[in-house]
């Protein structure tokens, strides 16, 4: 069972990094901010996302069939994988028929989800992840610890180190201008050896059978335009009807993510280049048991944008790995119950319940809400840590009694002041762990406000 | 072969079974007609806005304004690798067309394509790959050089998509800038696995 609070604590053991990764990621939230107020227009694009998002999964049997009708008459040819193994499968499998050993990738949360690299690198096949993000943890042998910043968690002195160990770069150097011209070469190579790539997909239009796909760096655009196959893997919400649905989509995705107008590339393909082949994987992977759940339906919405990571105060202080999951944050602790809640049982409690994921979410996801069901559904369950679960009954039974829960505020403004220090900071205390807990008010809340109303 | 017709008919099937049969609440799709912001001078936005992300917008008055000025874009002097498209006074060394394996672009030093239109709210430029060989070209290029009717600039993406047609095979971006990369520590750094700049050149005529 993934412990987020037992990773969490090893996160900010070195307090300095973890007070910089905090700072790293509120200092792109405020770039969030200003790019959402320059479009005045804000609220109601966020409106019409939720909208188009919610038609189409209202209807997602009939876009997804349109789709692979009008796509396949572009020439590409689609498949449909209901889990991450036969995902894998269908991969290799085409690659397999190519002889394609030598494979680039760029950016593709279903691939992570899915875990296709070590399935392909099992199978004899060498994947390069070609954003330079996921190459670096790539090279680090880590998952990314983040959705849109997957190397966010690491200092450029480390790149340094690592670039110096891999592909010789000059020791001790850390400037990111010499380590990602450095990496530029390398990775170009990897391009021009590739015999086929990988891609994700941002958004699938329904009436053109087309994809988009939005990088920065244009690597997707240099894997998929040398070698001969594009695979392109998706999962079935990222589904939308019409192209004009585009011009809301795009407007809001790297606004919410990283504060740019738009990514530099936002590439359209409809059907393979000539002479080469698109394939198209659909899949489901759980989604389809989460369409069937009215609490979570709405966590389909998601467009992978990165904004609810980049506000979270508990993802900003305890880091994408500390999750256990492909996808980290407020969404991912949804997303991940979903797939195995007994597995991921301690996510939906890394949330202060602060609701700031919420209002950052381009397409108007209630994170907090889903996250609180969630802790009533794991609650339900019986899948709590049986600390947590008795201290809940506790807390309960204390305050369903007005007479109970006097006296025992009573007992705690006394107690506090006067019992030793090892008897309040003991194990059971997980409050008093990090911290001090602050000092008893002399008088509860409800005395202050008798005298108040007494002495008027 | 790992997999099958017959397998990927059943498993089309349970997916498409699994999301149908479920009577969730209809919600009609907006029409995003006149919808969207304007700006009293869009090509002062376009101007503004490439240059916040890292790319260089240049207007010129008319053709023989691009004919003198676009070969003084400072690498032009050391580029002898060029592929041009537009006429602008620049000869190819690269035929496009006349390469059969888009991996010898390897070493192209510049394109200089048309752009279709542009989009001042966020400086992206749509380009495709019509009557283009290698749509490589745009990325593998040292540096990419995009010229386009100043006329030919729309407010915002909803406007956009109102011109913009899908039917038959193709390729189209927008492109907003040159490739970069904030990967390491948030530091933003021109030309990652693209282009090292972007140059949209705007015909006043």
């Amino acid at each position: 069972m993934t412990n987020h609070p037992g990773l969490a604590a090893d996160f900010v053991r070195d307090n300095e990094r973890a007070h910089w990764h905090d700072g790293a990621l509120w200092f792109v939230r405020q770039k969030r901010d200003k790019a959402a107020a320059a479009v005045p227009e804000w609220e109601q694009l966020r409106e019409y996302a939720a909208q188009i998002k919610a038609h189409t999964i209202a209807n997602l049997a009939h876009y997804l069939e349109e789709f692979e009708r009008n796509a396949s008459q572009l020439g590409v040819k689609v498949h449909w994988a209901r889990d991450a193994a036969e995902h894998n499968q269908i991969v290799h499998g085409i690659l397999a028929e190519h002889d394609a050993t030598r494979v680039v990738k760029s950016k593709s949360m279903l691939t992570e989800e899915c875990h296709l690299n070590p399935y392909l690198q099992r199978h004899g096949i060498q994947v390069t992840d070609s954003d330079l993000g996921e190459w670096i943890v790539q090279l680090r042998k880590e998952p990314p610890s983040h959705i849109v910043l997957p190397a966010i968690h690491i200092k450029k002195e480390d790149v340094g180190t690592l670039f110096h160990e891999k592909i010789g770069t000059r020791e001790g150097e850390s400037d990111p201008t010499y380590l990602t011209a450095a990496s530029r070469d390398v990775l170009r190579k990897h391009f021009l050896e590739a015999q086929a790539a990988i891609t994700g997909v941002n958004f699938a239009v329904a009436e053109t059978g087309g994809i988009v796909v939005c990088t920065n760096e244009g690597n997707t655009d240099m894997g998929t335009g040398l070698p001969k196959l594009h695979i392109a893997c998706m999962g079935i919400e990222k589904l939308i009807p019409r192209a004009k649905d585009l011009g809301v989509f795009l407007r809001l995705l790297a606004r919410s993510a990283t504060g740019q107008p738009i990514t530099a590339y936002s590439s359209h393909f409809h059907g393979p280049r000539p002479g080469a082949e698109l394939h198209i994987v659909l899949v489901d992977n759980g989604r389809s048991q989460v369409l069937k759940q009215p609490e979570f339906r709405r966590s389909l919405n998601c467009i992978r944008c990165g904004a609810c990571l980049n506000t979270c105060p508990v993802y900003r202080r305890s880091g994408g790995h500390s999750y256990g999951y492909a996808v980290p944050g407020p969404i991912g602790s949804i997303l991940a119950p979903s797939r195995d809640a007994q597995e991921f049982a301690t996510l939906p409690y890394a949330s202060s319940l602060c609701g700031s994921c919420t209002d950052v979410c381009p397409v108007k996801i209630d994170l907090h809400h889903q996250l609180l069901a969630w802790r009533k559904n794991i609650a339900q369950r019986k899948i709590l840590p049986l600390q947590k679960r008795v201290a809940m009954k506790l807390a309960g039974h204390v305050l369903q009694r007005a007479w109970l829960f006097r006296l025992t505020g009573k007992l705690a403004r006394l107690s506090l002041a006067w019992l030793p220090r090892w008897m309040v900071y003991n194990r059971l205390n997980a409050w008093g762990r990090q911290r001090d807990l602050p000092p008893a008010p002399p008088h509860s809340f409800r005395a202050l406000y008798a005298r108040q109303t007494r002495d008027k | 072969m790992p997999f099958t017709l017959d397998k990927h008919v059943t498993s089309k099937q349970e997916i498409v079974r699994s999301i149908s049969g479920q009577l969730l609440q209809a919600v009609s799709l907006p029409e995003l007609d006149n919808f969207g912001i304007v700006y009293d001078d869009p090509l002062v936005q376009f101007e503004q806005t490439l240059a916040a992300v890292g790319g260089s917008a240049i207007r010129v008055a008319d053709r023989e304004s691009l004919r003198r000025e676009l070969p003084q874009l400072e690498f032009m002097s050391t580029c002898n690798r060029i592929h041009c498209r537009v006429d602008c006074g620049i000869s190819s060394t690269v035929d496009l067309d006349a390469v059969a394996d888009p991996h010898e672009l390897d070493d192209l030093d510049v394109a200089i394509m048309p752009g279709e239109f542009a989009v001042a709210e966020n400086a992206a430029v749509w380009v495709t790959d019509k009557g283009i060989h290698h749509r490589v070209a745009y990325f593998i290029a040292e540096h990419l050089v995009l010229v386009l009717d100043a006329a030919q600039m729309v407010h915002n993406m909803h406007q956009a998509y109102q011109r913009l047609q899908f039917g038959d095979p193709g390729y189209g971006v927008f492109i907003s800038g040159p490739s970069k990369t904030a990967d390491i520590e948030q530091s933003l750094v021109i030309g990652a696995q693209g282009p090292r700049s972007l140059h949209v050149f705007l015909l006043e005529h």
